[in-house]
């Protein structure tokens, strides 16, 4: 009887049996890269807003506080995104013709909002809190990225839990002083560690135990 | 004649539908040796016929009721399996962010606000504080300065959110049935006005419900001066006609009654449920409690004997229970009041063989002169009402446990009077206007009136209503009402006590005010309510400073001191003449089967049929959900030969519906009743055709009982959807694995006599080698910060359910239908449990609510794969739902069944309106997720917050559950009992503190304070 398969099978069974270790591993590897590539993350990806506001102009060039648009980031688990009117209190003044802050004026004559598109954002089912990070001692860039660089503001971190873990685990790599939270240029200090261990007890930020919990930011 | 739709189709597979075998159910209450607790007859048939109980896990058959075959499900599962995997790689989807232009003053976002408001309900306003969330009202609160409601509310103001956001609302103005305007309707009431103009209004009437406004009073005054023969008619389906013509009875004048509980050592209730129905029972309830929470043995308690017909939430915290028909209450009142003293008329003597309860009852109330109370329920005749007053000045209470004062409402009147006559004036056509504020006649009206056929003979007919009813069908014009969270208006609470009920949002839809209903009439078009309020305010107080008032009104939820003072009231001189007016149905005693109306106890007179958490929530004692049934007792099942949900054909004096039978354990032999509020025909899309309508049996001369009844089997059967056998607790221990556990104290209800507690305080501990015994190979957990834990009094429980209502707007609580609670998946993190105990015609009744019990050694937890359900360093068992994937393992190994699975994708996720109603602190679960009570972990998280911000720790008291919150009479206890100082902490060190199912080692967070009962040693011993 003739052979069904043909030597040569062998050698592909073979190849293939171990190949496969390494086939589903490189699936694995490039499903991983795939995920955190910015086409997912949309990472450093710049996004058109209606008025092309820059953080780098308003907070790093002018100094003006965060807090002067995201008026309840100390108070509030959302920073709030500034109405229309408090564009209106400068733009009113200053820029009154430009072309670029036509939106800005519509909106103020319509009463219509201006629709900004949302740039950082985590799934509903986390319930992340700005006030009481702020309160901590967590700086506005270690989470936003270098603001004050951003002529139109993209995201500068993923945002995906391992990544708020990553702090939750070790928050004196990342706290600073409260004085130095709304800076739009921070440059941590060489000393970092030491700083963040007297400021985490200083703050009385919890243990990693306590803020890894789940309920943390799952509800 | 309306026949019910069965629901049993052939291939449904819900629970086992085994026919209640009655003999076997008592036979398995009999069997029984020492004390046993049942949770329903089913149960008890069950053990008598030796088989097991419904499997622990009763809702998890979910195979054949889609018909979908092995293999196609094999077939599916490979297909899902390889794209859930997916599922976590999706992008997240783009959002806007919409700011306002000019934001708010006091608006934070992500902050909530709260907003004092009240809400009414018969007319009777109760004071609440509105949570908004970005302008959207997302959950109502007790207000706690105000006296209706010290803080707490009752279910209806908790599930009253969910109407404001009903897409089945109506939406616009109504013309003969077609899409109308505002303006057009505005046009057409010019020329009606104009024409009652020319006649003073004589063929113009008016009808609302019960009105306490000053404001609406006031303008339906004024415009019956403008119209001099016009006339106002009030007609509410469950108002108070007994208790004002009681009133008028003993005193000759409407007054109005309010009843001091915290005064009340023996309180006798004559069929009055009065913890949970009628104005200022959200403060009774608070009241009544208080006066039984007992800590040591040294506490007193006050005893509540309760005569009534079916078993009322009231009934089951009564301490003597007298199941009688509701016509016999009368004879009861009369032999007690005369033994009291109250003299009857002529020939009605003291009878001589009064039972030994009635004698000790007496003799109970004559040892607490000016401490007892008496009341009778607003369903019981005026004499009732009167003989009760007379018993209270007999014993000396007027003044201490009984006030009176001037009526609440604006003007009292006989509302079935009023409403007859409004029929008479159209049925010899003198009205050629009528104008309906709200209300649902033509559905609720008695049925030999025939309003319906009647009102069609009015040639002007215009209702305002919440939503297209039966009443809007048959009116020219309906215009589309606003909720009371979109109106401004003001109302008067039990006790007087006036609130200005605010918006909290601007009308969703065209909704107006009665206030501009009658502006419109009086041709002031342009009034907005807010100004009509307002300015008779303004004009009344004549304060320099008005608008600063005004604002602290708003501020505080109602005008400070407005409480109607107490009036002397003098028993009237011929009183004792009236009270030889008999009853036409004293008789007692023969074979005739009485009819019994009641309101439904969730639906209420059906205003709130279309409330999918009002219909979905199970009814107090009965359990039924979706439904309503003829409620009999064992005894008369029997003599009729039916038994639970069979089909019958109720006919009483020529007219017939069919109602399947409900048994309820503990209702008087010989009566059947019937709750009103179903059969609806147009009440939206979920209250439309459920149930059966009870109103057309309802004639006006015997609105709430009546003997002569005539109960026909039909042989047809009808599916009910009943919770009470659902989750139960294995308590027995008949299973193996548990009788090898020795001396394991399982009694999930623990209960003794006051006695019984002086002399054993710690009758509800667990025996000592069952705590002591704690098996574990690790150490304890050491909680060093917050450890939160719960406490719940089953003392103070009333089972109302306000509880279970708070949690589901609190927790986006899905609502599943009819169907699914059938087959065991009704989605409430908390219930409250009835078992019964003793006698099954006569059993004592206990309320037991029961949610996650957050075991320190939690089953659940130990079983899940992917580890959705973890514990946390505060003690919390969390239930993570982005991590659940659905094998439902947690939920088999709960002993106490307080898991809930999505098996479908129960949360709305499409009906745009409901999207406002939603908590934004909590996630609204998807399909395929498990879900249960988290102790409210969003209140906890934002108090934390709070203090943590504030560098200092939670105070005791800052977090309240909304279950806590939301309880009447503060049963449930919520707080870190690692402070010892803590309320909580205090009350589980109490004696009568114990858990559930200890023997299992879970170590519960939850636990309960064990019910003292307190029943007269001259009765029960």
């Amino acid at each position: 009887m003739a052979q069904i398969f043909h030597p040569s099978t062998n050698t592909i069974s073979r190849v293939s049996i171990y190949g496969a270790v390494f086939i589903i591993a490189l699936g694995g590897y490039v499903a991983y890269r795939v995920n955190q590539a910015s086409y997912f993350t949309d990472i450093n990806e710049a996004r058109q807003q209606p008025v092309p506001f820059s953080h780098k102009h308003h907070a790093a060039e002018l100094g003006i506080d965060c807090r002067y648009c995201h008026t309840s980031v100390e108070t509030s688990s959302f920073a709030g995104i500034p109405p229309t009117h408090t564009c209106m209190s400068c733009h009113s003044q200053i820029w009154v013709k430009s072309e670029m802050l036509e939106p800005v004026r519509e909106s103020y004559a319509t009463d219509k909002s201006i629709e900004w598109v949302r740039v950082n954002a985590v799934p509903d089912f986390v319930y992340f809190d700005h006030s009481i990070h702020v309160n901590k001692g967590i700086g506005c860039t270690t989470c936003h990225g270098p603001i004050g660089e951003m002529p139109i503001t993209w995201r500068a971190h993923t945002l995906y839990m391992r990544w708020c873990i990553d702090c939750h685990k070790h928050p004196e790599r990342y706290v600073r002083r409260r004085e130095d939270v709304f800076k739009a240029s921070y440059a941590p200090p060489s000393d970092q560690l030491a700083l963040g261990r007297k400021l985490v007890k200083e703050y009385h930020i919890k243990s990693p135990r306590e803020i890894t919990d789940c309920y943390t930011c799952h509800r | 004649m309306p026949s019910l739709r069965s629901n049993n189709s052939p291939k449904a597979s819900r629970l086992p539908q085994r026919p209640l075998d009655l003999a076997a159910a008592r036979q398995g209450n009999q069997t029984e040796a020492g004390r046993h607790f049942w949770r329903s007859l089913e149960q008890l048939a069950a053990e008598a016929n030796a088989s097991n109980l419904l499997s622990n896990e009763p809702s998890h058959s979910s195979a054949s009721e889609s018909g979908v075959s092995r293999r196609d499900l094999l077939r599916l599962m490979g297909a899902s399996a390889a794209f859930a995997g997916l599922t976590a790689c999706t992008k997240l989807p783009r959002e806007k962010i919409v700011p306002y232009v000019n934001a708010p003053e006091d608006l934070v976002p992500g902050q909530p606000l709260f907003y004092a408001t009240a809400m009414t309900l018969g007319g009777y306003a109760t004071g609440l504080l509105v949570e908004s969330h970005m302008g959207r009202p997302t959950k109502v609160e007790g207000n706690p300065d105000h006296p209706a409601s010290l803080g707490a509310t009752d279910l209806f103001a908790q599930a009253s959110v969910l109407t404001l956001y009903d897409p089945d609302r109506s939406k616009v103005v109504i013309y003969d049935g077609r899409i109308g305007a505002w303006s057009s309707f505005l046009t057409a009431m010019t020329s009606a006005r104009a024409a009652q103009a020319a006649s003073r209004g004589v063929g113009l009437r008016i009808l609302t419900p019960t009105v306490t406004s000053p404001t609406l009073a006031d303008q339906l005054q004024r415009l019956l001066a403008q119209y001099p023969e016009a006339r106002w008619h009030q007609y509410e389906p469950c108002g108070r006609d007994n208790a004002r013509e009681g009133a008028r009875l003993a005193f000759g004048e409407y007054v109005n009654t309010i009843y001091r509980f915290d005064r009340a050592a023996v309180v006798l209730s004559l069929d009055a449920d009065f913890l949970c129905q009628g104005p200022g029972s959200v403060r009774y309830a608070r009241d009544f409690a208080d006066r039984r929470a007992v800590t040591g043995p040294q506490s007193e308690m006050n005893r509540l004997y309760v005569v009534e017909c079916a078993l009322s939430s009231t009934g089951v915290v009564a301490d003597h229970r007298l199941p009688v028909r509701a016509g016999e209450v009368v004879q009861i009142a009369q032999d007690v009041a005369s033994r009291l003293g109250v003299k009857l008329g002529e020939g009605r003597s003291e009878s001589s063989n009064a039972s030994r309860w009635i004698q000790a009852l007496v003799r109970d109330l004559q040892q607490h002169r000016g401490s007892s109370l008496v009341l009778a329920g607003e369903q019981q005749p005026p004499l009732v009402h009167a003989l009760a007053h007379a018993m209270n000045h007999v014993l000396g209470n007027v003044g201490s446990t009984v006030i009176y004062t001037y009526p609440v409402e604006a003007h009292p009147v006989n509302q079935l009077q009023s409403l007859k006559e409004l029929v008479a004036d159209i049925q010899s056509g003198r009205v050629e206007m009528i104008v309906i504020l709200g209300g649902n006649p033509v559905y609720d009206a008695p049925v030999d009136l025939n309003f319906g056929q009647t009102l069609l003979k009015v040639p002007l007919r215009v209702h305002l209503g919440l939503y297209e009813d039966e009443t809007a069908e048959l009116c020219h014009w309906h215009v589309p009402q606003a909720h009371y969270l979109e109106s401004w208006s003001d109302a008067r609470a039990y006790d007087g006590t006036i609130s200005i009920i605010q918006p909290l949002i601007s009308p969703l839809y065209e909704g107006k005010t009665a206030h501009e209903l009658l502006a419109v009439l009086m041709g002031q078009e342009g009034a907005t309510p807010h100004d009509i309020v307002h300015d008779y305010w303004k004009e009344r107080t004549r304060s320099e400073n008005f608008d600063a008032t005004w604002e602290t009104w708003l501020n505080n939820g109602f005008i400070p001191n407005s409480a109607l003072p107490a009036k002397a009231v003098t028993l009237q001189a011929g009183f004792a003449a009236r009270l030889q007016v008999s009853p036409p149905q004293a008789g007692g005693g023969s074979e005739e089967l009485e009819i019994v109306f009641r309101p439904d106890p969730t639906v209420w007179d059906g205003s709130f049929a279309n409330n999918g958490w009002l219909q979905e929530v199970p009814k107090p004692i009965t359990k039924l959900t979706w439904d309503n049934a003829a409620l009999i007792s064992i005894a008369t099942a029997e003599r009729l030969g039916v038994t639970n949900q069979d089909v019958v054909r109720l006919t009483w004096r020529g007219r017939q519906v069919q109602a399947p039978v409900w048994i309820m354990p503990g209702h008087a032999d010989g009566s059947v009743t019937v709750h009103l509020g179903y059969g609806r025909r147009r009440a939206g899309s979920l209250g439309t055709g459920l149930g059966f309508n009870a109103y057309l049996l309802r004639p006006s001369d015997q609105l709430w009982s009546g003997l002569g009844l005539q109960v026909e089997k039909t042989g047809e059967s009808y599916l009910l959807a009943n919770t009470q056998s659902q989750f139960i607790i294995n308590a027995h221990g008949r299973h193996e694995e548990l009788e090898s556990i020795v001396a394991a104290r399982r009694d999930l209800v623990r209960v003794a006599t006051l006695a019984e507690f002086r002399k054993n305080p710690n009758f509800a501990l667990d025996p000592p080698e069952q705590t002591t015994r704690a098996p574990s190979l690790y150490p304890n957990f050491q909680y060093e910060g917050y450890s939160w834990g719960m406490l719940i009094d089953l003392n103070r429980c009333v089972g109302c359910n306000a509880c279970v209502v708070a949690c589901q707007a609190e927790n986006n609580v899905a609502v599943v239908g009819k169907d699914q609670v059938s087959r065991g998946r009704i989605m409430h993190w908390i219930r409250i449990d009835t078992y019964f105990d003793g006698d099954v015609s006569q059993p004592l009744a206990h309320n037991q609510p029961l949610l996650c019990m957050q075991c320190e050694n939690a089953p659940c937890e130990e079983v899940c794969p992917v580890g959705a359900t973890v514990h946390s360093p505060e003690g919390l068992n969390e239930m993570i739902y982005n991590r659940c994937v659905g094998t439902r393992y947690c939920s088999n190994n709960c002993p106490y069944k307080v898991r809930r699975f999505n098996f479908y994708l129960y949360s709305d996720w499409t009906t745009a309106s409901f999207f406002g109603l939603r908590n934004p602190d909590v996630t609204v679960r998807s399909r395929g997720v498990m879900e249960k009570c988290t102790y409210c972990v969003q209140r906890i998280n934002r108090v934390k917050i709070q203090a943590e911000e504030q560098n200092r720790t939670i105070r005791d008291g800052e977090i309240l559950t909304a279950c806590q919150q939301a309880c009447p009479s503060q049963a449930i206890v919520f707080g870190n009992i690692n402070d010892p100082g803590s309320r909580v902490a205090q009350l589980k060190a109490l004696s009568r503190n114990y858990g559930l199912l200890t023997d299992l080692n879970t170590r519960p967070r939850t636990t309960y304070l064990a019910r003292v009962r307190n029943p007269n040693p001259e009765i029960e011993t």
